[in-house]
This record gives C-alpha cells, structure tokens and sequence, in this order.
C-alpha cells in the first residue's frame, strides 16, 4: 500500500499480478478474520469493532486532509449525521415501515452522509486553505447546536437507540453476539478500506492531489479546483456516513456527541499521528484511537495530556506522522544500512525512556495532588511509591526528568547528524542509479 | 425602554470583550497568516493565573502582571514551536496551535482542577455600575451605584416600577477595551514600532533589507496578541465563569469574528464584534417563536404542526447559532469579509 505518486506508474506497479500487493491486502484481510479468534472476550471484541469503524472514518477524514489538503475541523458531522440517520433507519426496521436488511444500514448511513455532503459540502468546499478549516468548524458548531433544538430527530440530551436484534434473521444471523457483528464491520471495513484505496488510484483521486499541490496550475490545466474539491469531500462523506452507520450498529445508540467538535478533533488528531501523508497512516492512527480510549484511559487519568504533548512533538519533529518513520526506516533497509541504526535507536528509546519516567512522574503527583487528593497523598508508580507531600520524590522526579531531558537531547542531536549521513548517501547512490533506469 | 439600554450596553460590552480577544487573533493572522487556535487558550490561561495573582497580592497588581506572564508565554510558543513548523506550510501551523489549545485545556484542569474557581471581582467592581429606575409615575431616571430597595418597590400597587442595574465589572469591561483599543490605534499609526509592523505586514522581506529583524517582529506581535487575549482574560474571568470551558466558549466565535470582519482587518473585526455582541444579547432577551408569531396572525395550525420543536423554539434559543450561521452566509456571499481585502 504505498500511495506516493512517484511509485505509481513503475512497470512494476502495472503487472497483473503484484506478489507485494497481495501479501500486504490478504495479510490485511487474515488480521481481521483471525482476530476476534485470539481476542475472544467480549470486551476485546468489542473493541476490535470499534477499531473497524474507527478505521473507515480516519481512512475517509484522510480522503481531506491527506490527499486533498482540506484542513476539516467539522469531520464528525457526517459520520454523526450518518449514525443518526442509520438509527432512525434501525428504528424503521423495528416497526416495519422500512423493511431492509439490518446488515444494509451502514450503507444508509454512508448515503445518508453523502447527502448532507452534497448539501453543506457545496458553502465548505468552496474555499481551499484556512477558510474551508473555518467553515467546517463553524458548521460543525452549527450542527451541534442545531442537535440539541430539534429533539425530534437527536433525541434531545438522551439521544436515540434503536434494537438492532429486529426483523428476521438470515442464514441464522441475527447479530445479537457481538462476533456477527464484528463479522459484518470487518466485511464492510475492508470493502471501504480497498474501495478507498481505489479512489486514490482514480483520475479524480490523482486531481485531489494535484489541487492539494498545485492548485493554480491545475485551473491553468483546465480543471474547477472547486469541483474536484466538491466530488472528494461527497465521497468522504460517503464513507464517513458508512462509519457512522456501523458506529449505529455497534453501539445501538446516537447522542449528540456524535456529530461534536470533540469528535471532529479526535478524528483530526489521530489521523495526524497516524500519518496524513500515507494512504495506510490513518488505519494506525485509528487504532490507536480505540486502544487509547480503551486501555490507556484505565492506566492513567492524565492519557489526554501525554496524547496532547505527543501530537505538538510529532506536528513539530515528524510532520507526516508514525507512518512517515516507518516509510523513512523503510528505505533505509532497503539501501541496506538500517543495521548502522539500530544502536542509535537503542540510545534514543534508553534515554527518551528515562527522561518520560521523570516528567510522567511529575505529571501524575500533580494529578493526585489536585484530582484526587481524597485517596491519600502516597501513589504507586512503575514499583515505587510516590509522596506528594514529600520534597524528596519531587526531587527525585524532577531530577530524573532535567538529567534524562538533557541526555535525550544530546543523544538526539548525534543522531540527527548520523541520519543525514545516511540519507546523503541514499541520494547519492539513488541520483547514480538514475540515468540507468 | 431600560430593556433597550440594558441589552445594549450588555451588548456593547460583550462585543468590546470580542475585539480584545479577535484584535489579537487579527494581528497575528495578518502578519504570520497563522489562525491561531489557542489565542481563546490564552484567554482562558489569562483568566486563571490572574486568579492566582490575585489571592496572593490582589486584583489590581494581577491584572498588570497576568497579560505580561501570558504575553511572554506567548512569545516563547512562537519562538520554540511555531516559527519551528512555519517551514511546513500553513497547515501544520494550525496543526501545532490546535495541539496548544488541547494541551492548554489539559494543564489548565490538572493545575486548577476541573471545575469552576471562585474568581470574584475586586470589592470596588461588586454590584452595579448604576440602575435605571423606570417608574410609572416619575418616569425614567439613572442612579449611580446601587438603589436603594425602598426605590424600587411602590407602597401603592399602581405604580410599577422597575430597576434594572447595570454590573460594575461590564462597565469596566468597556472602559479597559476602550482604553485598550485607542492605545492599540495610537501604538500602530502613531509609534516607530507601529509603522515597522504595518510595514511588515505587506513588505516583510523589503521590511527585512532595511535592516529590521522580522522574526523577532513576528515573536513581539505574537506576544502581544497573546498578552491582549490574556488581558481579556483577566476581566472575563471576573464578569463570567473562571473555567476549563471558557476557552471553549469564546473560541469559536472570535473565529467568527475574524471571518466576518474579514481576514486580518481590525476595523472589520470591530464592526464584526459589536455586531455579533449586540444581536446575541438582545436575542436572549426575546421570547418569540415562529409559534407565537403564528399565533399573533391567528392563524390556525394543526396538532401535529403545534407539536413540531422547530416552531417551538424561541428566538432565544436559537441565538448560539446565530455566529455560526452568519459566518456560513458571509462565506458564501461575501468571501472575504465586510471589511477585509484578500480571498483566503
């Protein structure tokens, strides 16, 4: 899945039968048919489910913001659009005045975000740049107060929920266990993650990139940087409503907070780290959304500061997210000199280790300190106890953190010199190898 | 008639509110083409170190001290974060101060706590600034200060009466925003400095041949705006709620703001500002709906029309929208703002 252009059009890319594509989608594939096997609690697979919705809406918030350069701060509004619509649509099934298939209505949520995506895409699309950020955030505040007056269709402060156990059963599914429906998002994931993936490759998918990168030569060209604007987002809202849709039949209830500007934030910030650059970025920023909320909220009631400082250290050191790093390692290895690395990377994880021990176990006395003074002033961390009343553990924390901070630094500044030695000689030796291909 | 001042000068004085936050959030867009995301945090952050101040030496020392602390804060973002990704492209430089703003909300809750703090206004700010006492017999008169409760009750049942006061801390909004506005105006038409960052603002790199050091400019506007926002702050966080929310709450309307008046106009921002100040406070004071308007022309409307919420709510309730959906229209008919000059 390497979604630069420069790779596209190799000869390599255009045989019929790609060995490395197939690994990598069938691979895919097999993670998510052997999964719920290996994790088989119900909360574990509950999560994996989440993961799969989670995927196709970072997938298609990507659509914008990866591939078009659309900075949207208003994401959720088309997947929370689409899981109200699908509510409404399960809630149909259950009275029978909209009788289809429970396992269609991610589908309707998709259409359903289509349609509001042709509506108020129009106004957003309008404009590129930091006015189209501005005016998806003022429609996505538009409709989150909008949500609260009309109870009619959001259900107010309660939300709706809807049964999604309704109609007949086919081929005995009737997606009461979980399992048959982490089963039919898993389908529907990896349908939408190949579909999307494939309109990458369309010619429509190829002008995103261009009016992302050069918008001026693209009307010289002849092209409505506009219309290829507005054709994209109506797809991303297509896939953003599919999320939504199987958000309404994981969850089986829709509040407000669907279509909320926290949402839309989470959205945006998981796909930065994940990596916006990288067609397959935003499916490890999305899994770590879910396992973030899941697992790292239970560790600590600080996850959302540490998430915070990581997302200004990634915008400020590695601009095209976790994805970019491995691209970049990758092509170290494949010039054959990832093996100078590694004792670097070794020092980096030594030393960065030690210093976020230090400032962690500053962050999290200050936590008990304020938020939770009732459960006394001693805390477990890592095996030792932590006083906040004693000067003797904030000495040693804020020691640790200044000593490891400045280690972490020195290291990191050798290693920055060692790197671009390396990649000096990358494009040395790939400047050679030009003129022969 | 009280209702009209009253509502106007609430208003006038929300309005006056926005201007400080969005003159800040104007310069810097206009100079850097940065929409900074966190200037609403540096309000907030303004408002709670204020607080702190003022336990320890009062409120008069803090609402000097506060702006400066936040001003700097200000200027140190700019030096280590954002001139560092300014290479990037703009997107990433709306990335970073998004990421401020969440860290901001998070270090504010972990510091502060994650409710409201008692933040109250200075003894000589308590109570009202005057009342307007509207009788039904003497007519309408103004008292400075507080009146007296044998005023505003009537020994006959005749007589109505009614006072409706105007709180000191709203007046002493409008009178720093003023103060702060005519020395903003002063600063930038009247000052060296002032003509360097106008000239800056068109011509960096010719700003730059002369000798000037631009970046440094870029850091001093970039604290400056932050330290406005943190002044705004301080007298918010008196008159409204001292919370994690309040960042939240003026956010994105002084976004709002920024858009309608048009991009990196300070003029347009004010309009803009007063405007969205003045309609939003006389709209709470509506009770109207499309319902009783209904009613009012008698006309008839069937049960399940009556039934129907969108006829139900008031103009009141739907007043939150209303920046929202006048940054929508301005967007479509007039893209670049009443007053502004540039498409994006």
């Amino acid at each position: 899945m390497k979604a630069t252009a420069t790779h596209a059009t190799t000869a390599a890319a255009r045989r019929r039968f790609d060995t490395g594509r197939i690994v990598v989608w069938g691979g895919y594939a097999l993670l998510f048919a052997v999964a719920p096997l290996v994790f088989t609690s119900n909360l574990d697979r509950s999560i994996l489910t989440q993961i799969g919705v989670a995927i196709v809406a970072c997938l298609s918030y990507n659509m914008l913001l990866g591939q078009g350069g659309m900075l949207s701060f208003g994401h959720a509004v088309y997947t929370g659009l689409g899981t109200f619509v699908a509510m409404h649509a399960l809630l149909g099934i259950g009275d029978g005045s909209f009788p289809i298939p429970v396992s269609l209505i991610p589908l309707v949520g998709g259409f359903a975000g289509m349609g509001f995506a042709v509506v108020l895409g129009y106004v957003t699309t309008k404009k590129a740049g930091t006015p189209f950020a501005m005016i998806t955030l003022g429609l996505g505040e538009l409709v989150t107060a909008m949500s609260l007056m009309i109870p009619e269709f959001f259900g107010g402060e309660g939300g709706v929920s809807a049964n999604r156990v309704v109609g007949q059963p086919i081929l005995g599914i009737s997606y009461g266990p979980q399992i048959q429906v982490y089963y039919l998002i898993a389908i529907y994931t990896l349908v939408c993650t190949v579909a999307m993936y494939a309109f990458t490759r369309t010619p429509l998918g190829r002008m995103l990139n261009a009016t992302r990168d050069n918008p001026e030569r693209v009307q010289f060209i002849g092209y409505s940087t506009q219309r290829v604007r507005f054709f994209s987002f109506i797809v991303a809202g297509f896939f953003a409503g599919v999320a939504g849709g199987m958000y309404a039949l994981n969850f089986e209830i829709a509040t407000f907070e669907v279509v909320g500007a926290g949402r839309s934030g989470l959205y945006l910030l998981f796909t930065f780290l994940g990596g916006a650059t990288f067609f397959f970025g935003p499916i490890i920023g999305a899994v770590l959304m879910v396992l973030g909320f899941a697992l790292f909220s239970e560790v600590t009631q600080a996850w959302q500061l540490y998430l915070g400082l990581i997302f200004l250290l990634m915008v400020m050191y590695a601009p095209g997210g976790i994805a970019s790093l491995i691209m970049m390692n990758v092509r170290v290895a494949a010039y054959r000199k990832l093996h100078r690395l590694w004792a670097w990377y070794a020092l980096l994880a030594a030393t960065g280790l030690f210093m976020l021990v230090g400032v962690a176990a500053l962050i999290e006395m200050v936590y008990r300190l304020q938020l939770e003074s009732g459960s006394g002033s001693t805390l477990r961390y890592l095996g030792f106890t932590l006083d906040t009343q004693g000067t003797a553990s904030w000495l040693g924390a804020l020691a640790v953190a200044a000593v490891g901070f400045v280690v972490f630094e020195l290291v990191r500044r050798r290693f920055v010199r060692a790197w671009e030695t390396i990649e000096g000689e990358i494009e040395a030796t790939a400047a050679l190898k030009e003129p022969a291909s | 008639m009280e209702f009209f001042t009253i509502s106007m000068l609430n208003g006038l004085s929300y309005g006056l509110l926005l201007f400080m936050l969005s003159s800040g959030l104007t310069l810097i867009f206009s100079m850097m083409g940065v929409l900074n995301f966190a200037h609403a945090s540096f309000y907030m952050v303004g408002a709670y170190i204020a607080y702190s101040i003022a336990r320890v030496i009062g409120f008069w020392p803090a609402l000097l001290i506060a702006p400066l602390v936040v001003g700097g804060l200000g200027a140190l973002f700019e030096r280590y974060s954002l001139r560092r990704v300014h290479k990037f492209g703009h997107v990433p430089e709306l990335l970073i101060t998004f990421g401020l703003a969440f860290v901001v909300t998070e270090l504010v809750q972990l510091i502060w706590g994650r409710t409201a703090v008692e933040f109250l206004p200075p003894e000589s700010l308590r109570g009202p600034a005057f009342t307007i006492i509207n009788s039904s017999v003497d007519g309408l008169h103004v008292l400075w200060g507080a009146a007296p409760a044998a005023m505003c009750s009537a020994a006959d049942a005749a007589v109505r009466i009614v006072c409706s006061p105007f709180p000191a801390t709203r007046a002493f909004m409008m009178l720093v925003a003023l103060a702060m506005l005519v020395s903003l105006w002063l600063l930038l038409t009247r000052t060296r400095i002032g003509l360097v960052i106008q000239s800056a603002l068109t011509h960096p790199q010719m700003v730059e041949a002369l000798g000037h050091n631009v970046p440094r400019i870029f850091m001093l506007v970039f604290g400056a705006g932050s330290a406005l926002a943190g002044l705004a702050g301080v007298i918010g966080g008196i008159t409204f709620v001292t919370e994690p929310a309040m960042a939240a709450a003026v956010g994105s309307v002084i976004f709002v703001v920024v858009v309608v008046g048009g991009m990196g106009s300070l003029a347009g921002a004010f309009i803009a500002a007063l405007f969205i100040g003045i309609v939003q406070s006389f709209a709470i004071g509506f009770d109207y709906s499309l319902m009783s308007v209904a009613e009012a022309l008698h006309l008839s409307l069937s049960p399940g029309m009556a039934n129907y919420s969108l006829l139900k709510l008031s103009i009141s309730q739907v007043a939150p929208i209303f920046p929202y959906l006048l940054l929508v229209l301005m967007l479509i008919f007039r893209p670049k703002g009443l007053l502004g000059t540039r498409e994006d």
